[in-house]
């Protein structure tokens, strides 16, 4: 019995070695030595970065190797922070085309209270797929409704909501479009303005409602005779109305955008995001004076006239940023985040400046949702969010050779990966 | 008088036949030049005459006149061809049966189709413009070349190509056929018994055909068969005339349509899509059977869900003739940065990666003897680029046609209305979320009927 148990044990272990261990993400020290170093903030930089208890403790020509640390030679290749995809769906839609596996969008106009992070599923094939090509933190985001929930900013390594999130939290506005929906779209412009008026109606009766529940609960703070029944909807809100979270606004068409800033304006909201802003170059002027700052994308994408010239979706993210907006870049993807530095770097061979594109998903996504003490570049203190790549990470030919997310070091392992490596020399081949 | 009405409708004939293709003469200056199938050569000149490359090499001179482009600092390469797309055409399904053999895209080209335009800045000179996969057999698809600015639909064909077909597996034609009209196929098993009837019905149709020529002379009683469009396109697939290109995703699906045209011996085999490829490339490569592949798409249905971005590289490297292609008026825009990707995932070599979206497909759709390469005799089907065109920092700043500039990034113009409405200021606002519209195939088919519409399916 005794036999045959170290039997099996032996065949496990042969089993094991033979087809490789399962993978694991590892905490550690590490010194990464010889390299490259963009900090994206700081200018390049040449020498070692000491990763230890999961923190960037030093990094330049003079960096010491604490004793017992792992030295990996990066000789000949450079490091980055870990890119930031200012919006997905990545974790919440697994397969768009079956209902069942998509929880990014719940019932009804008024759920602001629906935690994207909830639903997010840390073991997607998508998260490590997206992950080996540098991307390290997401925001997830809920869609559909005009309030859908709320967007959670999270590192792409860990198992549970607390270990993956990266600090930032912010409630979804899909502020009302008055645009046409297609070329079938027959509605005159005079039902286009009506119904325009009728959302933007709705949107204010929400408004005013939350406004009287903040008075109400501000009441009840100081008078315990007054009972406030639950209300998870306008609760969420009251954080928005008083500052406590940002509002993500989500708004395309050039006149939305002029809207949705004259309204949040006179609402007097603390903390405001734009996103989407497709057509954001067409009032880039009037998004600057705002102050508001945005998160655009997809950059790879059609115009979104038949008239306008064909480039004006990839030019769009310099155009804002020539005219004085602080802009981030997101995919709006769910599969394919891992294209984020593709859609930065069609930014900057359309126009933005290169360093601005690798700006737009690093430091840039990091301030606006207030974590750049955290994330976003390579400076003492930081996590170790980072990447070593044999060159720009926003070319296609580049290869990331190692990754670090929160100050773990990921495996560069996914399915796309090991169906490669089972399949390029099939076995067996042709012949059995 | 009868004679002058019946010249010109000769002539009115013949202009219909064979539509004047525009042609033209120019000499590129001090490029690189990506031959992709010959290496590069830098400093080097290139010169077009009459529509097909003439010279290559250094110091050239043209005539008095010729247009002359100073490609210094610039990259040389063949225009892009995109196996499958959809461009250029009004409809894409005709998805009222399983098997549609009998229609053909190009009655229904679309000259004004401003994403041919914008294909073009994107250094695409030609596409297969192809029917949709709602059908397990669709109709006859187009090759066609991008002379936008033409208004005659004869000139975007690119004359003498081969004859090209479509067939679909999978999700598509069990969707519309078996769940949406409770018709055969409603699985993969089925979708295999559409094909199997279809080469069944045309071998006897060639068969009646055959004895009716046989017996006509000697017997006068002799019945002709009943002329059916669908079996005579079926038939010349047989003979060999017309190029498969099938929608296909699975593995098994892809080895049962192998299986069926081996049985029928057909040997023009294009595999459309193909995510699953990679598990079949050895059986690919041996049969010849061609695969034109996405570069990442993934996961947006079930039977995508277990591809990987390696497959082009991973078919290349088994020896498969790969070709990576949009299927959508906005990835057409950028195949070669979707070429790029296989460097990402995979390594290729930059000839490798080229050829993906160059010489490829030009063997794909069988025009590899015109186009497809920088070589001298071949078509001026030319992309001139500012940057490496595998970099992402790469700008298209010409795309040419037969040796006519059709895209000249420097005279871009800022609306491209090409006549001004008079009752709207402005064209419709679409924001394209474009990665997630992936089914520009089944476009036409019921339920994007339904949801174009508004209406309601009950």
């Amino acid at each position: 019995m005794k036999i045959n148990a170290f039997l099996t044990l032996l065949f496990t272990l042969a089993f094991i070695h033979s087809f490789g261990q399962v993978k694991k993400s590892t905490k550690g020290t590490f010194a990464l030595t010889n390299a490259t170093i963009q900090t994206v903030t700081k200018g390049t930089v040449s020498g070692t970065l000491i990763i230890s208890e999961g923190k960037i403790t030093a990094l330049g020509t003079n960096a010491t190797i604490p004793a017992g640390a792992n030295i990996i030679d990066c000789k000949g290749m450079s490091i980055y922070p870990g890119m930031i995809d200012g919006g997905t769906q990545l974790g919440i839609v697994e397969v768009s085309s079956i209902s069942l596996t998509d929880d990014s969008d719940e019932l009804g106009e008024l759920t602001p209270h629906m935690e994207a992070i909830t639903a997010f599923n840390t073991s997607a094939t998508a998260v490590s797929v997206t992950r080996v090509d540098g991307i390290t933190t997401t925001l997830v985001v809920p869609q559909g409704g005009l309030f859908p929930g709320t967007a959670s900013l999270v590192n792409l390594v860990g198992y549970t909501p607390d270990q993956i999130y990266a600090g930032f939290k912010g409630v979804v506005l899909n502020f009302p479009g008055a645009g046409r929906r297609g070329f079938w779209d027959r509605r005159t412009d005079e039902e286009l303005k009506k119904e325009e008026e009728k959302a933007l109606k709705q949107l204010n009766e929400v408004w005013t409602e939350a406004l009287y529940y903040v008075q109400v609960t501000d009441a009840a703070a100081k008078d315990a005779s007054i009972k406030v029944a639950s209300n998870p909807e306008m609760a969420r809100l009251a954080e928005v109305i008083r500052g406590k979270m940002t509002l993500l606004i989500e708004t395309n068409k050039a006149n939305d955008i002029e809207a949705a800033i004259k309204w949040a304006q006179e609402k007097k909201i603390p903390k405001v995001v734009l996103t989407g802003v497709a057509e954001g170059w067409r009032v880039a002027d009037k998004i600057a004076k705002s102050g508001f700052p945005v998160i655009t994308g997809p950059v790879i994408a059609l115009p979104t006239r038949e008239s306008d010239q064909y480039d004006k979706a990839y030019a769009n993210p310099g155009l804002m940023a020539k005219a004085g907006v602080k802009v981030a870049i997101r995919t709006n993807d769910q599969e394919n985040v891992r294209n984020l530095p593709f859609h930065a770097g069609f930014a900057a061979a359309y126009g933005m400046s290169k360093e601005d594109a690798l700006k737009s998903v690093t430091i840039v996504p990091a301030e606006i949702f207030g974590v750049a003490d955290k994330i976003g570049s390579l400076e003492v203190g930081k996590l170790a969010n980072i990447i070593v790549t044999t060159g720009d990470p926003l070319e296609p030919k580049t290869q990331i050779k190692y990754l670090f997310i929160d100050g773990w070091i990921v495996p560069l392992d996914s399915r796309h990966i090991q169906l490669y490596e089972e399949f390029l020399n099939r076995s067996p081949g042709l012949k059995k | 008088m009868f004679k002058i009405l019946n010249i010109l409708n000769l002539l009115f004939l013949v202009s219909f036949a064979h539509a004047q293709v525009t042609k033209g003469s120019l000499l590129i200056k001090n490029g690189t030049i990506l031959t992709v199938t010959k290496g590069n050569m830098e400093n080097t000149d290139l010169l077009v005459e009459n529509g097909k490359i003439t010279k290559i090499g250094k110091g050239l001179v043209a005539p008095t006149g010729t247009e002359t482009i100073d490609a210094t600092g610039k990259f040389i390469m063949p225009g892009i061809i995109d196996a499958h797309s959809h461009i250029g055409i009004d409809v894409v399904n005709e998805a009222s049966r399983p098997s549609t053999a009998d229609v053909w895209v190009g009655d229904a080209l679309d000259p004004l189709d401003i994403s041919v335009y914008r294909a073009l800045a994107g250094g695409v000179t030609a596409s297969h413009a192809m029917h949709g996969s709602a059908n397990a057999i669709g109709g006859e698809c187009e090759t066609i070349k991008h002379r936008y600015g033409t208004l005659n639909p004869e000139e975007m064909r690119m004359e003498g190509a081969p004859r090209t077909i479509k067939f679909a597996l999978g999700e598509n034609p069990m969707r519309v056929h078996g769940e949406g009209n409770r018709i055969v196929p409603a699985t993969r098993m089925g979708v295999e018994q559409v094909f199997r009837k279809g080469f069944e019905e045309a071998k006897a149709y060639m068969a009646a055909w055959e004895t009716y020529e046989k017996e006509k002379g000697k017997n006068p009683a002799a019945v002709k068969p009943v002329y059916n469009r669908r079996h005579e396109a079926m038939a010349e697939i047989l003979k060999g005339n017309i190029i498969i290109h099938c929608h296909s995703y699975r593995s098994d699906e892809i080895l049962m349509l192998l299986n069926v045209c081996k049985d029928y011996q057909i040997k023009r085999l294009v595999f459309q899509h193909t995510n699953e490829g990679f598990k079949v490339a050895p059986e690919l490569a041996a049969y010849g059977a061609m695969a034109s592949v996405f570069a990442d798409w993934w996961a947006y249905k079930f039977e995508v869900y277990y591809s990987t971005a390696y497959n082009a590289a991973i078919l290349t490297k088994n020896g498969v003739v790969t070709s990576i292609n949009s299927d959508s008026e906005e990835y057409i825009r950028h195949l070669y940065h979707e070429a790029a990707k296989t460097q990402r995932y995979g390594s290729l070599s930059d000839d490798e990666a080229l050829a993906l979206i160059t010489i490829n497909p030009a063997k794909q759709l069988g025009i590899d003897q015109r186009v497809g390469s920088i070589e001298l005799g071949k078509d001026a089907d030319i992309a001139i680029f500012e940057g490496h065109p595998l970099s992402v920092y790469a700008v298209p700043q010409y795309t040419i046609v037969d040796g006519v500039v059709r895209f000249n990034r420097s005279k871009d113009a800022a609306d491209q209305r090409l006549q001004a409405s008079a009752t709207r200021a402005e064209t419709g606002f679409f924001l394209h979320k474009e990665q997630h519209n992936h089914d520009r195939c089944l476009e036409g088919a019921y339920e994007n009927t339904a949801s174009f519409f508004g209406l309601e399916r009950e």
